[in-house]
């Protein structure tokens, strides 16, 4: 008996009148836990009992504390017919099994009903009492943290990152069982939402135990979906990074998790995990072995070398897999085997058989894969590898080997994470990703998902090729999706291939020194920005020139990526939101056919959107992006596309180029004449665009910088090429119509509604901004007034004029529509900026398209604003000029004994904490109104990992819920906006009750992974599934920190108040 | 392309104060819209029709949602589904309970029965229910002081409270308000007169133990007011009464000879009025008594109300000087109040 769970009913209020004859109700609380159920007395003709129970108690295994919720039921007694049910409260009790997290759950709760929604509330203790259990084979994974949060949460500090962790679970789906033809709509709403709440805890206990075995204590990143595959079954899956964390003890020690690596390698020890010689041993004196790293180095820098050469190869060598997988090229869709399960992995249409002449017109970006199916989203790249370095050439191989041998071992050497530890991120090579066509079949044996596993276990497998062929070993930023239509599904999984430093990572065994030294060689600041495949053996013809920020290292020209702007980056300017959206029909069809044709169309759809992509980004003026999310999503009669990504200037790439537009027929005049209108009005946007977002990147003469750049920076301005073009390409006369990526032909219509619809974007009023990270890149002082909100918008397309173009144009107005609309909403709080805009499209239905939106608008302080629009670029320039001294000093830094790590890092600290508005005592909030408390205590939510001027002092654990309403009195209800507009605020107050009876007051990391909205208006019905996760901490103002500090130990004080407004 | 479901959930709930006026004064969504945009904030903001539609029809819904929750107030303190801060709760309980002064003035006085609430809708259907649910509730089911209730039921700042207090006092005592005698006084002075004597003529008001019976006027004292008629039926009392008062007032009266000449008639109006209080019928014409046998008199000799101050106060306090007179006590607190409403009553 492992465990012992203790509940007690408080009492109830605002219930609603059950009984219409004396307008008052006999209420009664079940209590189920498992298999038991416990029952309070009836509390005869009140809407507000008191029950004042007794402490229930069941005595559990922790595998099934860990699976099951606990179901509070709250009953009408009716002593003739049955029992009406009220509504119910499912509460995760995950939260109480591992120390650090919350003690008690303590709080009222919204009752609710899936036909009703809220019917009252109800005040619950739960307590648990946990038994040490020492047996080695147990089940259950007690103790594991969970965090939604993608980078290491506040108040820890990583100390080994293991890597990734994934596992899916499926089963029948309750509302397709044939037993939901009988049984009423609640029935069948309460199955589901039980099955689902013991599918994550189950989903959850199984990751957890994967993570014991890495040794780790703790998920990170943690991203559970569910697919709804309707008639074949219900999948839940997760994915995170397994870590082994350290409580920060003092909030002192806040400051960036690793000043020093070799103190963080002796605590070790001190970390509950048993394993005692990963690193304890010989980091512990790291500049002894220093010697010893120099002499295997030659050798090791071959190695390496030919590793490299066998990666850039790929191509030749194509060493994909074995197994089960079957390929499909788009071009030859017949399917060779017969086999249902449709494969094409794609992006930017590199196949070569499909588009013969492509590799010479069409992208830039697509080259290498030519001799296979595949493709690689490759936008970017990172920096030279050994050989285009100068110094630390050896050792950078030395890292590689090593860092290449720790993640090989590695099934998948995948990290969720999007913002890392300083240091973490040594070079990124560009975005990859990868989906797959399936036909879904009914799942059979629940117990085996072997197929869904085989498949995502192949998308996997493709990403980590892609990534190979980058000269990356591993992929940060991961993630998956899928969309579902019908029988059709499509995964998607997409990442940034990224070479890491393996610190952090376990498996290093002898190299502890060794690191330290590599890491002090590394250019920080611009080290992510440059190539880490080989400059001879590029996987695609991309454009390089010297980095311009340290002038030692090849960048790329633009930079695509899928994690958050590292915190030490240098940006020039602000960011902005920049999307890119499509829409293609498609014909309806039937399983197979529709697979094939779905199959065709992805690759051409990719490759819209990247060519989108780049223009925009281009047309703001900026060369690089961040967070990108590209979501294709599947309906019966299209395929939509939407791209959403942060643009911004990173100052170690170079200008980009601008936008050449080519007429096909250069003697009509008056063709001339429009398409030199056109031109201008696309110049002046850039130029508009770049004083918006305070682009003015200081001008470095070419003598000053004094290294050679393989291709001048004025030539290829001149020429407007689009810098991933091969220099073949830009050798080229363009103003001969040469197609290229960046020079757009206007030769039809289509066009020129491209054209139209670049310059269509208006940018945000003035006073806002927008990105779709965690932080804003040149916004720093953050006010505390934040505003999470959902949006939906449906809209309907009329079905007489359905072409592409109409098609493109409705949905591009709809997303500029519901921006615009978001702006009007938020006018209040300017200056404002609206951070981690999450766009998610569906389409429920053949002539329906919903757009989602979950957002946080933060108000900043202008007046520091502008003081600190200067300051990137003086530091910018401060940086070029000192950046050789600082390289001349690590030589000397690394002969003076002991203190290698000392004399740098700190300087690094003070810069992550001017970049990042995460950093402690960067802004002091003095106009921060303090939340008034009412009864009902405030609880913040953000889809951020942090609190704009507060610091996290406790996570509580995690939020995961399942909701599903449904109305049969749709009309009664507002229709349907007024029906998902109360559900969604309902969805809203349940979160924040169970934070606030988990004693916390925020959510951050905030996501709505699911809103399934299905209407029936010729019924009058109308049903929505919302899943939501977070996690929930505790959070306490920076000014009131200042205050209290020296007094007492605010922590406690704060959980405690928070938890007396709730109880009360 | 036809906008099928457009929402936005804050988790803090968005509130528009300007909208949410427009609701109040029941405007209709297209109304509201137009209004807005005459108000030129499409060109503040940048904004398009189709945004300011959106956002109204937003607000609006968000606005009926929380109506149930305004009709009881504490509802909305302990509420989970929005999350709206404290001051913005109070905002919106206060307009949502502000009312429209002509219009109360209207309803001032009527039963609130069947009929009159069909009446009601005609003037204005919002101020109406806010109105009934505030009487029913109160009338029903509260105990204790008046003010105190309507202010901790309904969350409601002290002086709207004190305006609903009137209106709750004057529809249950169904004080005749709506001749056309009364018209001239605004729903103001009858607030006043109304907290007047709610503080002094109530049970609730010499007995705390009986501050539930804040509503209804003290029948016992209305029963002793009977012995006040000594003082103009005695008629030695009268004559003594009138010397002692123009002595006192002489040479510091305007109108010292209108007074003198009018002293007896309305010293008896005054002293009548009291009397006859212990009939419900007579307790409902008390103002139009007042302002017949009081306020016309001396409006007809032009006197200034700085006179009528120094009149009331002499008439009053030189009771106090009548030997044979036994009940000062309750002259005292009869005409402390009327006097009170007197001077306010007291205008063009």
């Amino acid at each position: 008996m492992p465990g012992k769970l203790k509940v007690k009913i408080v009492a109830g209020r605002h219930l609603p009148v059950m009984d219409r004859a004396s307008d008052l109700t006999d209420a009664f609380v079940e209590v189920k836990f498992g298999n038991t159920t416990f029952k309070t007395d009836v509390y005869l003709k009140s809407l507000n009992p008191q029950w004042n129970s007794e402490w229930f108690k069941f005595e559990v295994d922790d595998e099934d504390l860990q699976d099951e919720p606990l179901q509070i039921t709250v009953l009408d007694h009716d002593t003739y017919s049955a029992n009406d049910a009220i509504g119910k409260v499912y509460i995760d009790i995950d939260p109480l099994l591992y120390s650090e997290a919350a003690t008690v759950i303590s709080g009222w709760f919204p009752i609710y009903d899936t036909i009703h929604g809220i019917r009252g509330e109800i005040n619950v203790v739960v307590k648990v009492d946990l038994f040490n259990d020492l047996n080695r084979f147990r089940q259950s994974s007690c103790g594991v943290k969970f965090f939604c949060t993608t980078s290491i949460p506040k108040c820890y500090r990583a100390v080994i990152i293991h890597g990734f962790v994934e596992e899916l679970v499926v089963n029948e789906d309750p509302e397709y069982q044939w037993i939901d033809r009988i049984r009423t709509p609640r029935a069948s709403n309460e199955a589901r939402q039980r099955l689902i709440s013991l599918m994550s805890g189950e989903l959850q206990r199984k990751i957890g135990l994967k993570v014991l075995e890495m040794r780790g204590n703790a998920v990170v990143g943690y991203l559970q979906c569910f697919d709804l595959e309707g008639e074949s079954g219900l999948v839940v899956r997760a994915i995170g990074t397994a870590c082994t964390l350290d409580k920060l003890s003092s909030p002192a020690a806040f400051l960036p998790a690793c000043n020093s690596p070799s103190k963080e390698m002796k605590e070790i020890p001190f970390n509950e995990d048993p394993n005692p010689n990963t690193h304890s041993s010989g980091p512990s004196t790291p500049l002894k072995n220093q010697t010893y790293s120099f002499s295997p180095s030659k050798s090791y820098s071959r190695q390496s070398s030919s590793s490299d050469t066998d990666l850039s190869l790929t191509p030749k060598t194509a060493p994909y897999p074995q197994g089960p997988r079957i390929y499909l090229c788009p071009s030859s869709p017949s399917l060779s085997c017969g086999s249902l399960h449709l494969k094409k992995s794609c992006l930017l249409l590199s196949e070569s058989s499909l588009t013969p002449h492509h590799s010479s017109l069409v992208s830039p970006v697509l080259r290498k894969s030519v001799s296979f199916s595949e493709e690689l989203f490759l936008a970017a790249s990172g920096m030279g590898s050994g050989s285009a370095g100068k110094e630390g050439g050896p050792f950078k191989a030395l890292l590689r080997q090593q860092t290449q041998s720790a993640l090989e071992q590695r099934e998948f050497p995948f990290f969720t994470l999007t913002a890392f530890p300083p240091g973490f991120l040594v070079h990124v090579g560009g975005v990859v990703s990868a989906r797959s066509v399936k036909l879904l079949d009914r799942i059979h044996n629940p117990d085996e998902p072997e197929t869904r596993d085989a498949w995502w276990a192949e998308i996997r497998q493709e990403i980590k090729s892609h990534a190979k062929a980058l000269g990356c070993h591993a992929v940060v930023g991961y993630s998956e999706s899928t969309s579902i239509c019908e029988e059709v599904c499509i995964l998607s999984a997409s990442g940034t291939a990224a070479v890491l430093n393996p610190r952090f990572l376990q498996d290093g065994t002898v190299e502890g020194c060794l690191e330290q030294r590599l890491e002090e060689n590394l250019p920080t600041r611009c080290g992510f920005c440059h190539i880490p495949y080989d400059e001879l053996n590029m996987p695609f013809p991309a454009h390089l020139t010297y980095c311009y920020n340290c002038r030692k290292q090849k960048v790329p020209d633009v930079l695509f990526t899928t994690i958050d702007l590292p915190t030490d980056a240098t940006v020039i300017g602000k960011g902005c939101l920049i999307q890119a959206r499509l829409c293609r029909l498609k014909k309806k069809a039937q399983a197979e056919a529709n697979a094939t044709a779905i199959s065709n169309l992805l690759p051409f759809m990719e490759y819209e959107v990247h060519t989108q992509l780049m223009n925009k980004l281009k047309l703001k003026g900026m060369n690089a992006l961040f967070g990108l999310r590209i979501q294709i999503t599947v309906g019966e009669n299209m395929l939509m596309g939407l791209a959403s990504a942060t643009g911004v200037y990173l100052a170690a790439l170079p200008t980009p180029g601008g936008i050449q537009i080519a007429g096909k027929t250069p003697n009509d005049g008056s063709y001339e004449q429009h398409i030199s209108h056109m031109q201008k009005k696309i110049n002046d946007t850039i130029a508009k665009n770049k004083e918006l977002y305070e682009i003015n990147p200081p001008e470095i003469s070419e003598e000053i910088i004094g290294s050679p750049i393989p291709e001048p920076r004025q030539r290829s301005r001149l020429l407007r090429s689009q810098s991933e073009s091969s220099d073949e390409v830009t050798e080229l006369d363009l103003s001969h119509g040469k197609k290229d990526a960046f020079v757009l032909e206007i030769d039809d219509t289509d066009a020129m509604e491209d054209v139209h619809s670049l310059l269509t974007d208006v940018p945000p009023p003035s006073g806002f901004y927008s990105c779709n990270t965690e932080i804003m890149p040149g916004i720093n002082n953050w006010t505390s007034e934040i505003q999470m909100f959902t949006s939906v918008r449906v809209i309907r397309l009329s079905s007489l004029n359905l072409t592409n173009q109409a098609l493109n144009k409705n949905f591009n107005d709809l997303c500029e529509n519901l921006l615009k609309s978001l702006y009007f909403k938020l006018r209040s709080m300017i200056p404002c900026c609206l951070c981690h805009v999450n766009f998610t499209v569906s389409l429920p239905e053949d002539e329906l398209i919903q757009v989602t939106v979950t957002a946080v608008a933060i108000t900043f302080d202008k007046n520091q604003a502008l003081q600190t629009t200067k300051t990137p670029v003086e530091k910018s320039l401060q940086r070029a000029s000192t950046d050789n001294e600082e390289l001349l000093q690590f030589p000397l830094e690394l002969c003076s004994d002991s203190l290698p790590s000392h004399p740098f890092p700190p300087a690094k600290a003070m810069t992550v904490e001017k970049a990042s508005p995460v950093g402690d005592g960067n802004f002091r909030n003095r106009s921060a109104p303090p939340c008034a408390n009412s009864t009902v205590g405030v609880v913040k939510m953000t889809p951020l990992s942090f609190i704009p001027g507060a610091k996290i002092t406790k996570y509580l654990g995690i939020i995961n819920m399942f909701f599903i309403r449904e109305t049969t009195s749709l009309r009664e209800e507002g229709g349907v906006s007024g029906f998902l507009h109360a559900f969604i605020a309902e969805v809203f107050a349940m979160v924040r009750a169970h934070v606030a009876a988990l004693g916390g007051n925020a959510v951050v990391s905030y996501i709505m992974k699911q809103c399934v909205f299905m209407e029936n208006p010729n019924k009058n019905q109308a049903q929505c599934l919302i899943n939501v996760s977070g996690d929930a901490v505790v959070f306490v103002r920076e000014s009131d920190l200042e205050v209290v500090s020296s007094q007492q130990p605010t922590t406690n004080c704060q959980s405690s108040c928070t938890e007396g407004e709730v109880t009360t | 392309m036809t906008s099928e479901l457009d929402i936005f959930v804050g988790n803090t709930t968005l509130i528009d104060e300007d909208v949410y006026r427009l609701w109040l004064d029941g405007y209709s969504v297209t109304d509201a819209v137009a209004l807005r945009v005459r108000s030129g904030i499409l060109e503040q903001t940048g904004a398009t029709a189709a945004v300011l539609q959106s956002d109204t029809m937003d607000h609006y819904r968000t606005f009926h949602m929380l109506e149930r929750l305004l009709h009881a107030p504490p509802k909305l303190l302990h509420q989970l589904i929005f999350q709206i801060p404290p001051s913005r709760q109070a905002l919106l309980i206060e307009r949502y309970y502000a009312f429209d002064e002509a219009f109360v003035r209207e309803v001032l006085g009527k039963k609130l029965s069947k009929g009159t609430k069909k009446d009601l809708d005609d003037i204005s259907t919002k101020t109406g229910i806010t109105l009934k649910s505030c009487r029913r509730q109160v009338v029903e089911e509260m105990r204790g002081s008046l003010v105190d209730n309507i202010q901790q039921h309904f969350l409601l700042s002290d002086r709207l409270a004190r305006d609903y207090a009137a209106i709750v006092f004057f529809a249950n005592n169904r004080f005749e308000t709506g001749k056309k005698k009364l018209q001239y006084l605004s729903f103001g002075d009858f607030a006043f007169c109304a907290e007047l004597m709610i503080q002094n003529w109530t049970l609730g008001a010499v007995d705390s133990q009986m501050d539930d019976m804040d509503m209804d006027l003290d029948k016992e004292f209305l029963q002793d007011l009977k012995e006040l008629k000594v003082l103009v039926a005695d008629k030695d009392l009268l004559d003594l009464h009138k010397s002692l008062v123009c002595t006192a007032l002489r040479g510091k009266l305007g109108v010292f000879s209108e007074m003198e000449a009018n002293f007896k008639n309305l010293s008896r109006g005054l002293v009548n009025v009291a009397a006859k209080l212990t009939h419900n019928k007579d307790v409902r014409d008390l103002f139009v008594d007042l302002v017949e046998k009081f306020v016309e008199p001396c409006r007809s000799d032009h006197w200034p109300l700085s006179d009528v101050r120094f009149f009331l106060n002499q008439y009053s306090a030189s009771v106090h000087s009548l030997d044979g007179f036994r009940h000062q006590a309750l002259w005292d607190r009869y005409m402390g109040t009327l006097r009170g409403c007197l001077l306010r009553l007291y205008h063009d």
